[in-house]
Protein backbone atom coordinates (compact mmCIF):
# COMPACT_ATOMS: atom_id res chain seq x y z
CA UNK A 1 0.00 0.00 0.00
CA UNK A 2 1.37 3.35 -1.31
CA UNK A 3 0.13 6.11 1.20
CA UNK A 4 0.44 9.89 0.90
CA UNK A 5 -0.35 12.25 3.55
CA UNK A 6 -1.09 15.61 3.22
CA UNK A 7 0.13 18.00 5.95
CA UNK A 8 0.47 21.62 7.08
CA UNK A 9 2.13 23.16 10.04
CA UNK A 10 0.21 25.15 11.95
CA UNK A 11 0.14 27.44 15.03
CA UNK A 12 -0.49 25.49 18.23
CA UNK A 13 -3.98 26.13 19.18
CA UNK A 14 -3.12 27.40 22.25
CA UNK A 15 -1.45 30.99 20.38
CA UNK A 16 -2.82 33.73 20.58
CA UNK A 17 -2.62 35.94 17.39
CA UNK A 18 -1.21 38.79 17.07
CA UNK A 19 -0.79 41.24 14.12
CA UNK A 20 2.17 43.39 13.17
CA UNK A 21 2.29 45.08 9.81
CA UNK A 22 -1.36 43.74 8.76
CA UNK A 23 -0.36 40.39 8.70
CA UNK A 24 -0.34 37.53 11.67
CA UNK A 25 3.20 37.40 13.20
CA UNK A 26 4.91 34.43 13.53
CA UNK A 27 7.48 35.96 16.03
CA UNK A 28 7.73 33.16 19.39
CA UNK A 29 4.77 31.18 17.79
CA UNK A 30 4.67 27.50 19.02
CA UNK A 31 4.59 25.78 15.37
CA UNK A 32 2.49 22.15 15.05
CA UNK A 33 1.68 19.34 12.44
CA UNK A 34 -1.85 20.55 11.88
CA UNK A 35 -4.26 18.28 14.53
CA UNK A 36 -6.81 16.67 12.04
CA UNK A 37 -3.29 16.06 9.80
CA UNK A 38 -1.85 14.08 12.68
CA UNK A 39 -4.76 11.99 12.73
CA UNK A 40 -4.01 11.23 8.97
CA UNK A 41 -0.67 10.25 9.91
CA UNK A 42 -0.94 7.92 12.52
CA UNK A 43 -3.88 6.38 10.36
CA UNK A 44 -1.22 5.99 7.07
CA UNK A 45 1.43 4.40 9.97
CA UNK A 46 -1.33 1.92 11.50
CA UNK A 47 -1.48 1.04 8.03
CA UNK A 48 1.86 0.43 6.82
CA UNK A 49 2.10 -1.97 10.23
CA UNK A 50 -0.65 -3.90 9.27
CA UNK A 51 -0.20 -4.48 5.71
CA UNK A 52 3.07 -2.71 4.94
CA UNK A 53 3.97 0.17 2.57
CA UNK A 54 5.29 3.02 1.98
CA UNK A 55 4.16 6.10 3.54
CA UNK A 56 4.79 9.98 2.22
CA UNK A 57 4.30 13.28 4.00
CA UNK A 58 3.66 15.83 1.75
CA UNK A 59 3.70 19.69 2.73
CA UNK A 60 3.38 22.79 0.94
CA UNK A 61 4.85 25.93 2.93
CA UNK A 62 7.86 27.58 3.70
CA UNK A 63 10.86 26.40 5.15
CA UNK A 64 9.82 26.01 9.13
CA UNK A 65 7.28 23.35 7.80
CA UNK A 66 10.25 20.79 7.45
CA UNK A 67 9.95 20.66 11.11
CA UNK A 68 5.83 19.39 11.25
CA UNK A 69 7.43 17.02 7.91
CA UNK A 70 10.36 15.65 10.41
CA UNK A 71 7.21 14.99 13.20
CA UNK A 72 5.40 13.04 10.78
CA UNK A 73 8.82 10.82 10.11
CA UNK A 74 9.90 10.18 13.60
CA UNK A 75 6.28 9.50 14.09
CA UNK A 76 6.97 6.74 11.22
CA UNK A 77 6.19 8.30 8.03
CA UNK A 78 8.95 6.69 5.61
CA UNK A 79 10.24 9.90 3.80
CA UNK A 80 8.86 13.45 3.58
CA UNK A 81 8.43 16.16 0.38
CA UNK A 82 8.29 19.66 0.98
CA UNK A 83 7.23 22.17 -1.74
CA UNK A 84 8.00 25.53 -1.13
CA UNK A 85 8.08 28.17 -3.24
CA UNK A 86 7.03 31.97 -2.81
CA UNK A 87 4.91 31.89 -6.20
CA UNK A 88 2.61 29.30 -4.82
CA UNK A 89 0.01 31.97 -3.58
CA UNK A 90 -2.06 31.31 -0.11
CA UNK A 91 -5.16 29.98 -1.94
CA UNK A 92 -6.52 26.50 -2.11
CA UNK A 93 -6.78 26.12 -6.02
CA UNK A 94 -3.28 27.18 -5.95
CA UNK A 95 -2.01 25.13 -3.27
CA UNK A 96 -4.33 22.06 -4.48
CA UNK A 97 -2.88 22.24 -8.08
CA UNK A 98 0.60 22.46 -6.56
CA UNK A 99 -0.10 19.24 -4.62
CA UNK A 100 -2.01 17.57 -7.41
CA UNK A 101 1.09 17.85 -9.79
CA UNK A 102 3.03 16.05 -7.59
CA UNK A 103 0.78 13.44 -6.91
CA UNK A 104 -0.09 12.65 -10.60
CA UNK A 105 3.69 11.53 -11.22
CA UNK A 106 3.48 8.98 -8.52
CA UNK A 107 1.24 5.69 -7.73
CA UNK A 108 -0.25 6.32 -4.46
CA UNK A 109 -3.37 3.81 -3.76
CA UNK A 110 -4.63 6.07 -0.73
CA UNK A 111 -4.03 9.81 -0.15
CA UNK A 112 -4.88 10.91 3.34
CA UNK A 113 -5.70 14.28 4.89
CA UNK A 114 -6.96 16.23 7.65
CA UNK A 115 -11.00 17.46 7.68
CA UNK A 116 -9.48 21.05 7.72
CA UNK A 117 -6.77 22.67 8.82
CA UNK A 118 -6.63 24.77 12.25
CA UNK A 119 -5.33 28.44 10.82
CA UNK A 120 -7.23 29.73 7.80
CA UNK A 121 -8.95 26.32 7.51
CA UNK A 122 -11.35 26.30 4.54
CA UNK A 123 -11.51 22.53 4.29
CA UNK A 124 -10.92 22.81 0.57
CA UNK A 125 -7.72 21.88 -0.22
CA UNK A 126 -7.73 17.61 -0.19
CA UNK A 127 -11.08 17.61 -1.80
CA UNK A 128 -9.70 20.21 -4.87
CA UNK A 129 -7.03 17.26 -4.66
CA UNK A 130 -8.77 14.68 -5.25
CA UNK A 131 -11.36 16.22 -8.02
CA UNK A 132 -8.31 16.90 -9.97
CA UNK A 133 -6.44 13.50 -9.55
CA UNK A 134 -9.93 12.04 -10.99
CA UNK A 135 -10.36 10.27 -7.56
CA UNK A 136 -13.27 9.54 -5.24
CA UNK A 137 -12.92 11.56 -1.81
CA UNK A 138 -14.95 10.53 1.54
CA UNK A 139 -14.36 14.00 4.23
CA UNK A 140 -13.98 13.82 7.89
CA UNK A 141 -13.84 9.83 8.66
CA UNK A 142 -13.51 8.49 11.99
CA UNK A 143 -13.25 4.81 11.24
CA UNK A 144 -11.33 3.44 7.94
CA UNK A 145 -10.98 -0.38 7.14
CA UNK A 146 -9.38 -1.66 3.70
CA UNK A 147 -10.43 -4.38 2.13
CA UNK A 148 -10.24 -6.10 -1.44
CA UNK A 149 -9.31 -2.69 -2.93
CA UNK A 150 -12.05 -0.43 -1.01
CA UNK A 151 -11.96 1.60 2.08
CA UNK A 152 -14.34 0.90 4.52
CA UNK A 153 -14.95 3.99 6.33
CA UNK A 154 -17.96 6.14 8.82
CA UNK A 155 -18.20 9.52 7.81
CA UNK A 156 -18.97 12.10 10.62
CA UNK A 157 -21.69 14.41 9.19
CA UNK A 158 -22.95 16.62 11.85
CA UNK A 159 -23.03 13.66 14.40
CA UNK A 160 -24.65 10.94 12.44
CA UNK A 161 -22.48 8.38 11.03
CA UNK A 162 -22.72 7.72 7.48
CA UNK A 163 -21.09 3.92 6.37
CA UNK A 164 -19.56 4.24 3.06
CA UNK A 165 -17.30 1.90 0.77
CA UNK A 166 -15.09 4.05 -1.63
CA UNK A 167 -12.73 2.25 -4.47
CA UNK A 168 -9.04 2.87 -3.81
CA UNK A 169 -7.49 4.88 -5.31
CA UNK A 170 -8.98 7.20 -2.78
CA UNK A 171 -8.77 10.33 -0.39
CA UNK A 172 -10.01 10.50 2.90
CA UNK A 173 -9.72 13.22 5.24
CA UNK A 174 -9.71 12.55 9.07
CA UNK A 175 -11.88 13.76 11.67
CA UNK A 176 -11.11 13.87 15.43
CA UNK A 177 -11.56 10.15 17.05
CA UNK A 178 -10.29 8.27 14.05
CA UNK A 179 -7.29 7.15 16.25
CA UNK A 180 -4.99 8.46 19.15
CA UNK A 181 -1.57 10.08 17.26
CA UNK A 182 1.22 8.68 18.92
CA UNK A 183 4.17 10.96 20.14
CA UNK A 184 7.47 10.22 18.49
CA UNK A 185 9.80 7.82 20.64
CA UNK A 186 13.42 9.04 21.31
CA UNK A 187 14.20 5.87 18.90
CA UNK A 188 11.96 7.59 16.10
CA UNK A 189 13.68 10.69 16.22
CA UNK A 190 16.67 9.54 15.69
CA UNK A 191 16.17 7.77 12.96
CA UNK A 192 13.86 10.58 11.26
CA UNK A 193 17.12 12.68 11.14
CA UNK A 194 18.15 9.61 8.65
CA UNK A 195 14.82 9.52 6.59
CA UNK A 196 14.67 11.56 3.69
CA UNK A 197 13.58 14.64 3.21
CA UNK A 198 13.20 16.17 -0.26
CA UNK A 199 12.30 19.67 -0.99
CA UNK A 200 11.16 20.76 -4.18
CA UNK A 201 10.37 24.54 -5.86
CA UNK A 202 7.73 24.81 -8.70
CA UNK A 203 10.94 24.76 -11.21
CA UNK A 204 11.07 20.42 -10.37
CA UNK A 205 7.04 19.90 -11.22
CA UNK A 206 5.49 20.49 -14.42
CA UNK A 207 2.36 23.40 -14.15
CA UNK A 208 1.35 26.01 -15.80
CA UNK A 209 0.83 29.15 -14.36
CA UNK A 210 -2.97 28.75 -14.59
CA UNK A 211 -2.02 26.21 -12.35
CA UNK A 212 -0.62 28.76 -9.64
CA UNK A 213 -3.40 31.50 -10.39
CA UNK A 214 -4.39 33.59 -7.03
CA UNK A 215 -8.40 33.28 -7.41
CA UNK A 216 -8.87 35.18 -4.21
CA UNK A 217 -6.66 38.10 -2.46
CA UNK A 218 -6.88 38.90 0.90
CA UNK A 219 -8.21 42.58 1.63
CA UNK A 220 -7.90 43.36 5.22
CA UNK A 221 -6.93 41.10 8.59
CA UNK A 222 -8.28 42.58 11.70
CA UNK A 223 -8.58 41.08 14.94
CA UNK A 224 -12.80 40.61 16.44
CA UNK A 225 -13.88 42.83 19.02
CA UNK A 226 -12.58 42.05 22.55
CA UNK A 227 -14.91 40.47 24.60
CA UNK A 228 -15.42 42.55 28.15
CA UNK A 229 -16.23 40.50 31.38
CA UNK A 230 -19.61 40.69 32.39
CA UNK A 231 -21.22 40.43 35.33
CA UNK A 232 -20.82 38.05 38.07
CA UNK A 233 -23.88 37.38 39.97
CA UNK A 234 -24.47 36.87 43.71
CA UNK A 235 -27.09 35.85 45.94
CA UNK A 236 -27.56 32.35 46.90
CA UNK A 237 -28.02 29.46 44.48
CA UNK A 238 -31.48 29.49 43.66
CA UNK A 239 -31.91 33.86 43.65
CA UNK A 240 -28.70 33.76 41.11
CA UNK A 241 -30.43 30.94 38.86
CA UNK A 242 -33.73 33.14 38.94
CA UNK A 243 -31.79 36.31 38.14
CA UNK A 244 -29.92 34.51 35.28
CA UNK A 245 -33.43 33.41 33.72
CA UNK A 246 -34.31 36.90 34.21
CA UNK A 247 -31.68 38.52 32.14
CA UNK A 248 -31.46 35.70 29.62
CA UNK A 249 -35.52 35.81 29.05
CA UNK A 250 -35.77 38.76 26.64
CA UNK A 251 -32.81 37.12 24.24
CA UNK A 252 -34.78 33.53 24.73
CA UNK A 253 -38.01 34.71 23.53
CA UNK A 254 -36.56 36.90 20.48
CA UNK A 255 -35.12 33.12 19.23
CA UNK B 1 -24.42 42.45 -17.86
CA UNK B 2 -26.40 40.86 -15.69
CA UNK B 3 -24.58 37.97 -12.93
CA UNK B 4 -26.57 34.66 -12.63
CA UNK B 5 -25.61 32.89 -9.06
CA UNK B 6 -27.08 29.50 -7.38
CA UNK B 7 -27.77 28.63 -4.68
CA UNK B 8 -27.29 24.66 -3.52
CA UNK B 9 -30.08 23.84 -1.01
CA UNK B 10 -30.09 21.47 1.41
CA UNK B 11 -33.58 20.22 2.64
CA UNK B 12 -33.98 17.91 6.04
CA UNK B 13 -37.38 15.29 6.64
CA UNK B 14 -39.24 17.71 3.74
CA UNK B 15 -37.59 20.88 5.19
CA UNK B 16 -35.48 23.34 4.07
CA UNK B 17 -32.66 23.97 6.37
CA UNK B 18 -32.63 27.38 7.67
CA UNK B 19 -29.05 28.47 6.80
CA UNK B 20 -30.00 27.36 2.96
CA UNK B 21 -32.04 30.67 3.86
CA UNK B 22 -29.21 32.25 4.93
CA UNK B 23 -27.21 31.22 2.06
CA UNK B 24 -30.34 33.13 -0.40
CA UNK B 25 -29.99 35.96 1.92
CA UNK B 26 -26.31 35.69 1.30
CA UNK B 27 -26.80 35.43 -2.35
CA UNK B 28 -29.33 38.68 -2.13
CA UNK B 29 -26.24 40.55 -0.67
CA UNK B 30 -24.25 39.73 -3.14
CA UNK B 31 -26.64 40.30 -6.43
CA UNK B 32 -27.23 43.28 -8.11
CA UNK B 33 -30.67 44.13 -9.28
CA UNK B 34 -30.25 42.83 -12.55
CA UNK B 35 -28.78 39.95 -11.81
CA UNK B 36 -30.62 36.29 -11.49
CA UNK B 37 -30.51 33.91 -8.58
CA UNK B 38 -31.49 30.24 -9.18
CA UNK B 39 -31.70 27.44 -6.72
CA UNK B 40 -30.99 23.93 -6.72
CA UNK B 41 -32.52 20.60 -4.69
CA UNK B 42 -31.15 17.45 -5.33
CA UNK B 43 -32.79 13.97 -3.36
CA UNK B 44 -36.09 12.73 -3.42
CA UNK B 45 -39.20 13.72 -2.12
CA UNK B 46 -38.93 17.05 -2.94
CA UNK B 47 -42.01 18.57 -3.65
CA UNK B 48 -42.92 20.58 -0.59
CA UNK B 49 -39.20 22.22 -0.29
CA UNK B 50 -39.00 22.93 -3.67
CA UNK B 51 -42.56 24.81 -3.27
CA UNK B 52 -41.32 26.41 -0.03
CA UNK B 53 -38.09 27.82 -1.90
CA UNK B 54 -40.55 28.78 -4.87
CA UNK B 55 -41.99 31.80 -2.37
CA UNK B 56 -38.48 33.06 -2.44
CA UNK B 57 -37.65 35.94 -4.89
CA UNK B 58 -35.69 33.70 -7.15
CA UNK B 59 -35.44 33.14 -10.98
CA UNK B 60 -36.05 29.68 -10.88
CA UNK B 61 -36.05 26.47 -8.41
CA UNK B 62 -34.30 23.63 -10.25
CA UNK B 63 -35.12 20.02 -8.79
CA UNK B 64 -32.96 17.23 -9.74
CA UNK B 65 -34.65 14.21 -8.34
CA UNK B 66 -33.03 10.91 -8.46
CA UNK B 67 -32.70 7.66 -5.54
CA UNK B 68 -29.25 7.90 -6.22
CA UNK B 69 -29.44 11.58 -4.33
CA UNK B 70 -31.03 10.42 -1.42
CA UNK B 71 -28.43 10.32 1.12
CA UNK B 72 -25.47 12.77 0.23
CA UNK B 73 -23.01 11.00 -2.23
CA UNK B 74 -19.86 13.69 -3.39
CA UNK B 75 -19.44 11.76 -6.60
CA UNK B 76 -23.31 11.50 -6.84
CA UNK B 77 -23.68 15.19 -6.35
CA UNK B 78 -21.19 16.46 -8.45
CA UNK B 79 -22.16 14.34 -11.40
CA UNK B 80 -25.88 15.43 -11.15
CA UNK B 81 -25.13 19.10 -10.83
CA UNK B 82 -22.73 19.32 -13.93
CA UNK B 83 -24.75 19.29 -16.46
CA UNK B 84 -27.24 22.30 -14.66
CA UNK B 85 -24.14 24.79 -14.20
CA UNK B 86 -22.76 24.35 -17.19
CA UNK B 87 -26.23 25.51 -18.82
CA UNK B 88 -26.58 28.05 -16.34
CA UNK B 89 -22.80 28.82 -16.38
CA UNK B 90 -23.03 30.92 -12.90
CA UNK B 91 -21.10 33.70 -12.03
CA UNK B 92 -21.39 32.95 -7.97
CA UNK B 93 -22.07 29.66 -6.27
CA UNK B 94 -23.51 29.34 -2.43
CA UNK B 95 -24.10 26.78 -0.39
CA UNK B 96 -24.05 26.35 3.51
CA UNK B 97 -20.84 25.45 5.45
CA UNK B 98 -22.40 22.01 6.70
CA UNK B 99 -21.52 18.42 6.47
CA UNK B 100 -22.80 19.36 2.51
CA UNK B 101 -21.72 22.34 2.06
CA UNK B 102 -18.23 21.74 3.40
CA UNK B 103 -17.54 18.68 1.37
CA UNK B 104 -19.60 19.62 -2.11
CA UNK B 105 -18.44 22.92 -2.26
CA UNK B 106 -14.67 22.48 -2.56
CA UNK B 107 -15.63 19.70 -5.22
CA UNK B 108 -17.89 22.03 -7.16
CA UNK B 109 -15.42 25.43 -7.31
CA UNK B 110 -12.09 22.45 -8.51
CA UNK B 111 -14.56 21.29 -11.72
CA UNK B 112 -15.58 25.10 -12.37
CA UNK B 113 -11.74 26.02 -11.92
CA UNK B 114 -12.87 28.55 -9.33
CA UNK B 115 -11.79 30.29 -6.15
CA UNK B 116 -13.62 29.17 -2.90
CA UNK B 117 -14.03 31.16 0.52
CA UNK B 118 -15.28 29.59 3.13
CA UNK B 119 -17.34 29.41 6.13
CA UNK B 120 -18.27 33.06 5.31
CA UNK B 121 -19.87 34.81 8.05
CA UNK B 122 -20.72 38.16 6.17
CA UNK B 123 -20.44 40.31 3.14
CA UNK B 124 -19.14 44.11 2.50
CA UNK B 125 -19.67 45.90 -0.48
CA UNK B 126 -16.43 48.56 -0.63
CA UNK B 127 -15.21 50.48 -3.83
CA UNK B 128 -17.49 48.80 -6.17
CA UNK B 129 -15.96 45.73 -4.99
CA UNK B 130 -17.78 42.65 -2.73
CA UNK B 131 -15.61 41.53 -0.17
CA UNK B 132 -16.17 38.40 2.07
CA UNK B 133 -15.74 38.13 5.86
CA UNK B 134 -14.62 34.73 7.50
CA UNK B 135 -13.10 34.06 10.86
CA UNK B 136 -9.59 32.84 10.81
CA UNK B 137 -8.14 30.84 13.40
CA UNK B 138 -11.22 29.35 14.51
CA UNK B 139 -12.14 33.24 15.22
CA UNK B 140 -8.99 34.53 16.93
CA UNK B 141 -8.49 37.19 13.79
CA UNK B 142 -11.24 38.72 10.91
CA UNK B 143 -9.93 38.13 7.41
CA UNK B 144 -11.63 39.98 4.36
CA UNK B 145 -10.74 38.63 0.96
CA UNK B 146 -11.88 39.35 -2.28
CA UNK B 147 -12.29 37.00 -5.36
CA UNK B 148 -9.47 37.99 -8.55
CA UNK B 149 -11.46 35.74 -10.70
CA UNK B 150 -15.06 34.55 -11.93
CA UNK B 151 -17.01 32.27 -11.10
CA UNK B 152 -16.49 31.44 -7.76
CA UNK B 153 -18.16 29.55 -4.83
CA UNK B 154 -18.58 30.71 -0.94
CA UNK B 155 -19.83 28.82 1.92
CA UNK B 156 -21.60 30.68 4.75
CA UNK B 157 -21.70 30.14 7.91
CA UNK B 158 -25.03 29.21 9.57
CA UNK B 159 -26.19 31.36 12.28
CA UNK B 160 -24.78 34.96 10.58
CA UNK B 161 -26.71 35.71 8.01
CA UNK B 162 -30.24 36.93 8.38
CA UNK B 163 -32.59 34.15 6.73
CA UNK B 164 -34.24 35.47 3.18
CA UNK B 165 -37.32 36.92 3.32
CA UNK B 166 -40.21 35.28 1.00
CA UNK B 167 -40.87 37.59 -2.13
CA UNK B 168 -44.26 40.06 -1.84
CA UNK B 169 -47.50 39.13 -3.00
CA UNK B 170 -46.70 35.40 -2.46
CA UNK B 171 -44.93 34.94 -5.67
CA UNK B 172 -43.87 32.14 -7.03
CA UNK B 173 -40.38 31.54 -9.11
CA UNK B 174 -40.63 28.56 -11.17
CA UNK B 175 -39.86 25.28 -10.44
CA UNK B 176 -37.90 22.74 -13.26
CA UNK B 177 -37.54 19.25 -12.94
CA UNK B 178 -33.87 18.17 -14.38
CA UNK B 179 -33.15 14.21 -14.19
CA UNK B 180 -29.94 13.21 -12.84
CA UNK B 181 -28.00 11.71 -15.84
CA UNK B 182 -28.91 8.06 -16.02
CA UNK B 183 -25.40 7.10 -16.49
CA UNK B 184 -23.53 7.30 -13.26
CA UNK B 185 -20.25 5.46 -12.68
CA UNK B 186 -20.19 5.89 -8.68
CA UNK B 187 -17.03 4.30 -6.75
CA UNK B 188 -18.61 5.76 -3.83
CA UNK B 189 -21.80 3.67 -2.26
CA UNK B 190 -23.27 4.89 0.86
CA UNK B 191 -24.51 1.68 2.94
CA UNK B 192 -26.58 3.35 5.55
CA UNK B 193 -26.56 6.40 7.96
CA UNK B 194 -26.55 5.88 11.63
CA UNK B 195 -28.72 8.69 12.95
CA UNK B 196 -27.25 9.76 16.01
CA UNK B 197 -28.67 13.21 15.83
CA UNK B 198 -32.71 12.83 14.39
CA UNK B 199 -34.62 15.00 16.59
CA UNK B 200 -31.75 16.78 17.96
CA UNK B 201 -30.73 20.67 16.88
CA UNK B 202 -27.51 20.79 15.01
CA UNK B 203 -24.69 22.04 16.87
CA UNK B 204 -23.71 24.73 14.40
CA UNK B 205 -26.97 26.22 13.55
CA UNK B 206 -28.40 25.60 17.08
CA UNK B 207 -29.20 29.17 18.73
CA UNK B 208 -28.88 28.16 21.76
CA UNK B 209 -25.85 25.55 23.28
CA UNK B 210 -25.69 23.98 26.45
CA UNK B 211 -21.42 22.69 26.99
CA UNK B 212 -19.78 20.78 29.26
CA UNK B 213 -16.25 20.52 29.83
CA UNK B 214 -14.16 18.72 32.15
CA UNK B 215 -16.66 19.78 35.37
CA UNK B 216 -19.29 17.32 34.05
CA UNK B 217 -17.00 14.49 35.30
CA UNK B 218 -18.60 11.83 33.18
CA UNK B 219 -20.93 11.33 30.50
CA UNK B 220 -23.63 10.65 33.26
CA UNK B 221 -22.77 14.21 33.84
CA UNK B 222 -24.03 15.03 30.72
CA UNK B 223 -27.59 14.67 31.81
CA UNK B 224 -28.90 17.81 33.29
CA UNK B 225 -27.36 19.72 30.76
CA UNK B 226 -29.50 17.65 28.08
CA UNK B 227 -32.52 18.40 29.93
CA UNK B 228 -31.65 21.90 29.93
CA UNK B 229 -30.98 21.96 26.31
CA UNK B 230 -33.74 20.06 25.33
CA UNK B 231 -36.01 22.67 27.17
CA UNK B 232 -34.51 25.52 25.20
CA UNK B 233 -34.80 23.87 21.78
CA UNK B 234 -30.86 24.17 22.15
CA UNK B 235 -28.19 21.73 21.60
CA UNK B 236 -25.17 20.04 23.78
CA UNK B 237 -21.75 21.15 23.47
CA UNK B 238 -18.26 20.25 24.90
CA UNK B 239 -15.00 21.67 25.42
CA UNK B 240 -12.03 19.81 24.90
CA UNK B 241 -11.43 18.59 28.17
CA UNK B 242 -14.49 16.56 28.16
CA UNK B 243 -14.02 14.49 24.76
CA UNK B 244 -10.51 13.70 25.65
CA UNK B 245 -11.86 12.36 28.99
CA UNK B 246 -14.45 9.95 27.13
CA UNK B 247 -17.03 12.05 28.19
CA UNK B 248 -18.62 12.54 25.01
CA UNK B 249 -18.37 12.06 21.28
CA UNK B 250 -15.85 14.33 19.60
CA UNK B 251 -19.13 15.79 17.10
CA UNK B 252 -19.53 18.02 19.73
CA UNK B 253 -16.57 19.57 20.58
CA UNK B 254 -16.18 23.16 20.25
CA UNK B 255 -12.87 25.01 19.67
CA UNK B 256 -10.12 25.57 17.50
CA UNK B 257 -9.91 21.73 16.72
CA UNK B 258 -13.82 20.83 16.76
CA UNK B 259 -16.86 23.69 15.59
CA UNK B 260 -16.88 26.96 15.92
CA UNK B 261 -20.39 28.02 17.15
CA UNK B 262 -21.89 31.55 16.91
CA UNK B 263 -25.16 31.01 18.98
CA UNK B 264 -27.60 34.03 20.48
CA UNK B 265 -26.81 32.03 23.79
CA UNK B 266 -23.93 29.95 24.82
CA UNK B 267 -23.89 28.43 28.52
CA UNK B 268 -20.15 26.92 29.55
CA UNK B 269 -20.91 24.35 32.51
CA UNK B 270 -17.62 23.21 34.11
CA UNK B 271 -15.72 24.87 31.07
CA UNK B 272 -12.05 26.90 32.45
CA UNK B 273 -11.85 28.55 29.32
CA UNK B 274 -8.59 27.43 27.19
CA UNK B 275 -7.62 29.78 24.64
CA UNK B 276 -8.47 27.00 22.01
CA UNK B 277 -11.66 26.63 23.45
CA UNK B 278 -12.56 30.25 23.28
CA UNK B 279 -11.58 30.83 20.44
CA UNK B 280 -14.75 28.08 18.84
CA UNK B 281 -17.60 30.75 21.12
CA UNK B 282 -16.66 33.95 21.69
CA UNK B 283 -18.86 34.55 18.77
CA UNK B 284 -21.49 33.71 20.87
CA UNK B 285 -24.42 36.35 21.78
CA UNK B 286 -24.37 35.99 25.16
CA UNK B 287 -22.09 33.91 26.79
CA UNK B 288 -23.02 32.98 30.24
CA UNK B 289 -20.42 30.99 32.55
CA UNK B 290 -20.99 28.41 35.42
CA UNK B 291 -17.72 26.90 36.96
CA UNK B 292 -16.77 26.99 40.67
CA UNK B 293 -13.76 28.18 40.34
CA UNK B 294 -14.31 32.15 40.69
CA UNK B 295 -10.53 32.35 38.80
CA UNK B 296 -11.26 30.24 35.61
CA UNK B 297 -10.70 32.33 32.62
CA UNK B 298 -13.99 31.62 31.07
CA UNK B 299 -15.72 34.38 33.54
CA UNK B 300 -13.12 37.18 31.61
CA UNK B 301 -15.24 36.30 28.22
CA UNK B 302 -18.75 36.01 29.96
CA UNK B 303 -21.72 38.59 29.87
CA UNK B 304 -23.03 36.93 32.60
CA UNK B 305 -21.15 34.66 35.54
CA UNK B 306 -22.79 32.14 38.35
CA UNK B 307 -19.65 31.07 40.37
CA UNK B 308 -20.93 27.63 41.65
CA UNK B 309 -21.25 23.61 41.14
CA UNK B 310 -22.68 23.11 37.91
CA UNK B 311 -24.40 19.94 39.26
CA UNK B 312 -26.52 22.80 41.61
CA UNK B 313 -26.48 25.29 39.05
CA UNK B 314 -28.27 23.87 36.20
CA UNK B 315 -31.13 21.30 37.25
CA UNK B 316 -32.22 25.00 39.36
CA UNK B 317 -31.96 26.90 35.55
CA UNK B 318 -33.59 24.40 34.34
CA UNK B 319 -36.51 24.37 36.97
CA UNK B 320 -36.66 28.52 36.48
CA UNK B 321 -36.72 28.30 32.66
CA UNK B 322 -39.95 25.59 32.57
CA UNK B 323 -41.30 28.56 35.19
CA UNK B 324 -40.31 31.25 32.94
CA UNK B 325 -41.76 29.94 29.80
CA UNK B 326 -44.96 28.05 31.01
Amino acid sequence: MNIAVLLKQTFDTEEKIVLTGGAVSEEGVKFVVNPYDEYAVEEAIRIKERTGGQVTVLSVGPARAAEALRTALAMGADEAVLIDDERIPQDEFAVAGVIAAFLKGHDFDLVLGGNFSVDTGGAQVAVRVAEALGIPHVASITKLELSGGKANVERDAEGDAERIDVELPALLTAQQGLNEPRYPSLPGIMKAKKKPLKTLTLDDLNLSNQTIEEKTARVSLSLPPERKAGQILDGDMPQQAAALVGLLRAAIKAI
Amino acid sequence: MSKTYVVVAEQRDGKLRRVTLEALRAAADSAGENDAIHAVLLGEGLDASAAELAAYPLAKVHVIEDERLTLYNPEAYVLALAPLLDSLKPDGLFLGHTAIGRDLAPALAARLSAGQLSDVTAIEHADDRTVFVRPIYAGKAIERRAFNTHPWVVTVRPNNFPAAVPGAGGASAEIVKHAAAPEMTLRTVIRDVVRNMSGKVDLTEAKIVVSGGRGVKSAEGFKPLEELAALLGGAVGASRGACDAGYCDYALQIGQTGKVVTPEIYIACGISGAIQHLAGMSGSRIIVAINKDAEAPIFRTADYGIVGDLFEVVPLLTEEFRKALA
